[in-house]
């Protein structure tokens, strides 16, 4: 079956791939919006340290989450972080800072696996599978709960 | 969309109308108003509604309104007086009216009890009788099953008044027409000669011979209009072999040559003085000559009437002048508007920034031409946002009902008093007023004000007053909610505050201070959480929900005599009058309706207070200082002060604070972006906006900071570390 | 020729009702929102018959039928009222004030082009 007709058929999808460090993760392509280069972002103050601020999305306000600090990563080297996924969840918009994007690819889901047992649990909270690829492994990453706690109500 | 589903939907937005003069009509009948107009506008909206329902079947809603409207004929026609126990009872079936429109709109099931309790209610003041159902008539008349030929014999003469009515015999003939065949003959016996005509006469006598297998009773159908105003019998008559009725074209063709031939040019015409008829064959058209020719004689000859000017305005009952044109417009449409103003003015701020870098500012052409065009959008702006200003009334009048409610739930009697509905705010605005105000008379009501037997142990009258007003007041609407109850509980707020860990044990804290406590998350005074206030819904609620708006809330309470919620609400939503500072490396906007004015601090001025805070004296007063570098976590060391400005601004509550920032850029006017939108509420930060430069600003909320600082003065280094 | 119908009534679902029955019908509708308007309406048009609601701010129908009876451009016109059922006073009210004819509501198109029918030529 073609690509495109797994996809219509719903048994395949696409999916965009990017880098942090040195893993790989990937989401659907549905939900992002656009794909950007880093604009210094205004600091919000009071926020959880993965907010890295917020920037100007064409008149929005766009929040910026650092995905490596949220996922608990090791605060790597900042200056690495260039590119800005903006995903959307509902009517939720919100910037993911990256190193970079590697690829889009299109995925059956039969090659995504289960995440392992002897992970994290905030590990297994933000990735819903594992996918081999060409010798890598790229995490599927699970935006719901990425975004989940991002809607503040106050402090 | 299907046709009738649009109409379906314009009844029910009319129907939201309707019962909203309703209410305000009883509302008025109820406050002494004895004008008969206001009663036949009541009369007028259920009877618009009943009949609106009655198009599209909702039975249960025409019932009722049927009852309703009976009675209120009855009233307005003077057979039953207006008691305040009627007032009652139709304020009640205004909001069961409400109801049951409701559950029409979405198919849901009325309650039936109430209904029929209301309309028993109903049925006795209107003075007996069964209410009778006005649905839309089952089918027409069943027609007989094609009966054998009927023959009638039909006599039938007109009487002036049926001409005067503009009924005319030619189309009733017509109608004969088609029920079968008809033969027709006319006797002319007692047409007197022309000089004797009288024109608006009626001198014809039509006999009609009706071969039909429609039944008598359709027959005399085709004559309802003008019973009375004609003779007319309907004999059933035997099937006779011969048909000796005359040809009608010819014989309307000689009645046509007798009567008209010798006086009018019209004659031949089949054209009409008052009307334009193409001309139809046959029978109809001969026929419809002769009456042309009355017609044309009564146009002709007629006197007259006293050509009674059309009834003007002053001829119609009490009405006010037609209201100015208006025109209905797509919501979507305006907030398109409304965005692209906002665009407008984050550009030309965007372009002022840009000729100011390029050096080009102080050439007078450019600068002039920036003035006039911060002018223009100003204006722009304005004029946009006053396409959504809408009056309150909408929501204020729904609280009528609301406080009816919950002073029947609580048992105290409540009047509510409202003034200012026409106070005008932005649509949005409007819509999000309605559950904060909610909760607040609810409030007022269950908590606020006494039982009717504890007010009279105090001398009071037992019923209590809700006091709803809005005004404008120096670019902001205040919104007032006073009732005349006991007042807040000080010393009982304190102590529920300690206990809560809101406040230290020992704080001092001013009556207004005190008072303040209650919008405190976690705070609520009811030891068991009553059901009329919600679970857990407690004015921090409401507070939050008012900030959200851009708005301030406040209470004043005075003990034994009643307490009064203020709510400021900026006029228009999108745009705000900022005062652009730095703090730190960052940008911050302040809004400009809180701020005083700028001052430069001295060391000598400020003095340290307490453990970790600080006072700045102004002119002499001690003002608490706050480091908004610190405050937010931009920057941990202490501030420079020589190199530092000084904000005093005011918060709700009339509390005066000094902010201190590091310096001022400017005065500029912004648009609020949402923060929540995409991310949620930052404490202390009212909104975000974005500047000249393209890049996000954030905006203070001025009373957060200020009361947040105040009421925690040990915690004053702020969270970023725990986030951290 | 395209015959016209005026229509006057201060319910915007009933204006509308009217609108689409009456227009399906081939005529051309204009409409008024109480007898006020109407009179104004007929400033500038003679229609071919006119339909009018009883219950109206300003001016109520009987007003609004006596008006243009006394009218001398319009006495000929035909004018059918709106009623209900269980009303039978104000229909008679209506006749005398110079209605032609009467329709009962609520009425579905057909009843309602049948009545225009029988009093316009």
């Amino acid at each position: 079956m073609s690509d495109k007709h797994a996809i219509e058929a719903g048994k395949a999808r696409e999916v965009i791939v990017f880098r942090i460090d040195a893993q790989e993760f990937c989401v659907d392509i549905m939900s992002v919006r656009e794909i950007r280069g880093w604009t210094p972002a205004t600091v919000l103050p009071r926020s959880p340290s993965y907010v890295r601020g917020v920037i100007n999305l064409r008149g929005a306000v766009l929040p910026i989450i650092d995905l490596a600090a949220r996922l608990d990563f090791q605060a790597a080297n900042a200056t690495t972080r260039h590119v800005i996924v903006v995903v959307q969840i509902g009517d939720q918009v919100v910037g993911l800072l990256v190193d970079a994007v590697s690829d889009i690819l299109t995925l059956n889901e039969s090659q995504v696996q289960p995440t392992p047992a002897i992970a994290s649990d905030s590990a297994r909270a933000f990735v819903c599978g594992l996918i081999a690829l060409e010798g890598r492994m790229v995490n599927l990453l699970r935006l719901d709960s990425v975004l989940a706690d991002v809607r503040v109500e106050a402090a | 969309m299907d046709a009738m589903e649009q109409i379906r939907q314009t009844f029910f937005q009319e129907a939201e109308e309707l019962l909203a003069e309703l209410e305000s009509g009883l509302l008025a009948l109820q406050d002494g108003d004895s004008d008969t107009e206001t009663v036949n506008a009541v009369f007028r909206a259920v009877h618009s509604i009943k009949g609106g329902a009655g198009m599209f079947d909702l039975a249960r809603l025409v019932d009722f309104a049927h009852v309703f409207e009976t009675l209120l004929d009855n009233v307005r026609s003077k057979k039953i007086g207006l008691t305040p126990g009627c007032l009652k009872t139709m304020l009640k079936s205004a909001d069961l009216l409400a109801d049951l429109v409701k559950a029409a709109r979405t198919g849901a099931d009325g309650d039936e009890a109430r209904t029929a309790a209301l309309a028993a209610e109903l049925s006795a003041l209107a003075g007996g009788g069964a209410p009778v159902a006005t649905a839309r008539p089952a089918t027409p008349d069943i027609e007989e099953p094609p009966a054998p030929t009927n023959i009638f014999e039909i006599r039938f003469r007109a009487r002036p008044d049926l001409y005067a009515k503009a009924n005319d015999p030619a189309l009733l003939l017509r109608e004969l027409g088609r029920l079968g065949k008809a033969a027709v003959t006319c006797d002319s016996a007692d047409l007197p000669l022309l000089a004797d005509l009288d024109p608006e006469g009626a001198y014809l006598t039509w006999k009609i011979r009706l071969e039909t297998d429609k039944s008598e009773k359709a027959v005399r159908e085709v004559f309802e209009f003008v019973d009375g105003d004609c003779d007319l019998e309907v004999t059933a008559a035997e099937a006779e072999v011969e048909d000796d009725g005359f040809d009608v074209a010819a014989l309307l063709a000689r009645m046509q040559s007798e009567i008209g031939g010798a006086d009018s040019p019209q004659a031949d015409a089949p054209v009409q003085p008052a009307a334009e008829v193409a001309p139809v064959a046959t029978p109809p058209a001969a026929a419809g000559n002769i009456v042309d020719l009355a017609e044309s004689r009564l146009a002709r000859q007629a006197e007259p009437e006293a050509a009674a000017a059309i009834a003007r305005s002053d001829e119609a009952r009490s009405q006010p002048a037609s209201a100015p044109a208006t025109i209905r417009v797509d919501l979507d449409r305006l907030d398109r508007l409304v965005n692209l103003v906002g665009e407008l003015v984050i550009n030309r701020a965007m372009v002022a920034q840009r000729v100011m870098e390029a050096g080009l500012a102080n050439s007078t052409a450019i600068s002039v031409g920036l003035d006039e065009l911060e002018a223009l959008t100003r204006e722009i702006q304005d004029n946009v946002m006053a396409l959504r200003a809408q009056p309150v009334r909408s929501v204020f009048q729904r609280m009528s009902r609301l406080a009816r409610e919950v002073g029947e739930m609580t048992g105290k009697q409540v009047q509510l008093v409202i003034e200012g509905e026409a106070t005008e705010v932005d649509k949005t605005v409007v819509e999000r007023l309605t559950d904060p105000l909610t909760h607040m008379i609810r409030n007022a009501i269950d908590h606020g004000l006494e039982t009717p037997e504890k007010r009279r142990a105090a001398g009071k009258a037992e019923t209590g007053v809700v006091q709803l007003t809005a005004r404008h007041a120096s670019g902001h609407i205040m919104i007032e909610v006073s009732d005349d109850g006991a007042g807040l509980n000080r010393p009982r707020v304190k102590e529920i505050a300690i206990s809560k860990g809101l406040i230290p044990a020992d704080a001092q804290l001013t009556d207004e201070e005190t008072d303040n406590l209650i919008f405190l998350p976690g705070f609520s005074t009811a030891s068991s959480i009553s059901n009329i206030s919600g679970r857990g819904v407690g004015l921090d609620v409401v507070k939050r929900s008012v900030q959200a708006l851009g708005g301030r809330i406040s209470i004043a309470s005075r003990p034994g005599r009643g307490s009064t919620f203020t709510l400021s609400l900026p006029l228009t939503l999108a745009v705000l009058d900022g005062m652009v500072v730095s703090v730190a490396d960052q940008t911050l906007v302040i809004p400009l309706t809180a701020t005083v004015e700028t001052l430069q601090p001295k060391a000598e001025d400020v003095h340290s207070f307490g453990g970790n805070c600080h006072v700045i004296a102004v002119r002499e007063v001690f003002t608490p200082l706050i480091d908004i570098g610190r405050y937010f976590g931009y920057r941990k060391t202490p501030p420079d002060l020589p190199n530092s400005v000084g904000l005093l601004v005011e918060a709700q509550g009339n509390t005066r604070t000094v902010l201190l920032v590091d310096a001022i850029q400017g005065q500029r006017q912004v648009v609020i972006k949402s923060l929540e939108s995409n991310y949620g509420h930052v404490p202390g930060i009212a909104a975000a906006t974005i500047l000249g430069d393209g890049r996000v600003a954030l905006i203070l909320d001025v009373d957060a900071v200020v009361s947040e600082a105040a009421a925690a003065p040990s915690s004053h280094e702020p969270v970023l570390a725990a986030a951290g | 020729m395209t015959k016209t119908v005026l229509t006057v009534d201060d319910s915007r679902t009933m204006r509308d009702m009217l609108m689409i029955a009456l227009s399906g019908a081939g005529y051309s509708v204009v409409q008024a929102e109480d007898g006020v308007h109407g009179l104004e309406v007929l400033e500038g048009t003679t229609p071919d018959v006119i339909i009018t609601d009883i219950n109206m701010p300003r001016m109520d129908g009987f007003g609004f039928i006596e008006n243009v009876r006394r009218d001398k451009r319009h006495r000929g016109v035909p004018i059918l009222v709106l009623t209900t059922e269980s009303d039978p006073a104000k229909k008679d009210r209506a006749r005398a004030a110079g209605a032609t004819g009467w329709i009962v509501k609520p009425f579905d198109p057909a009843k309602l082009n049948d009545a225009v029918r029988r009093v316009t030529s």
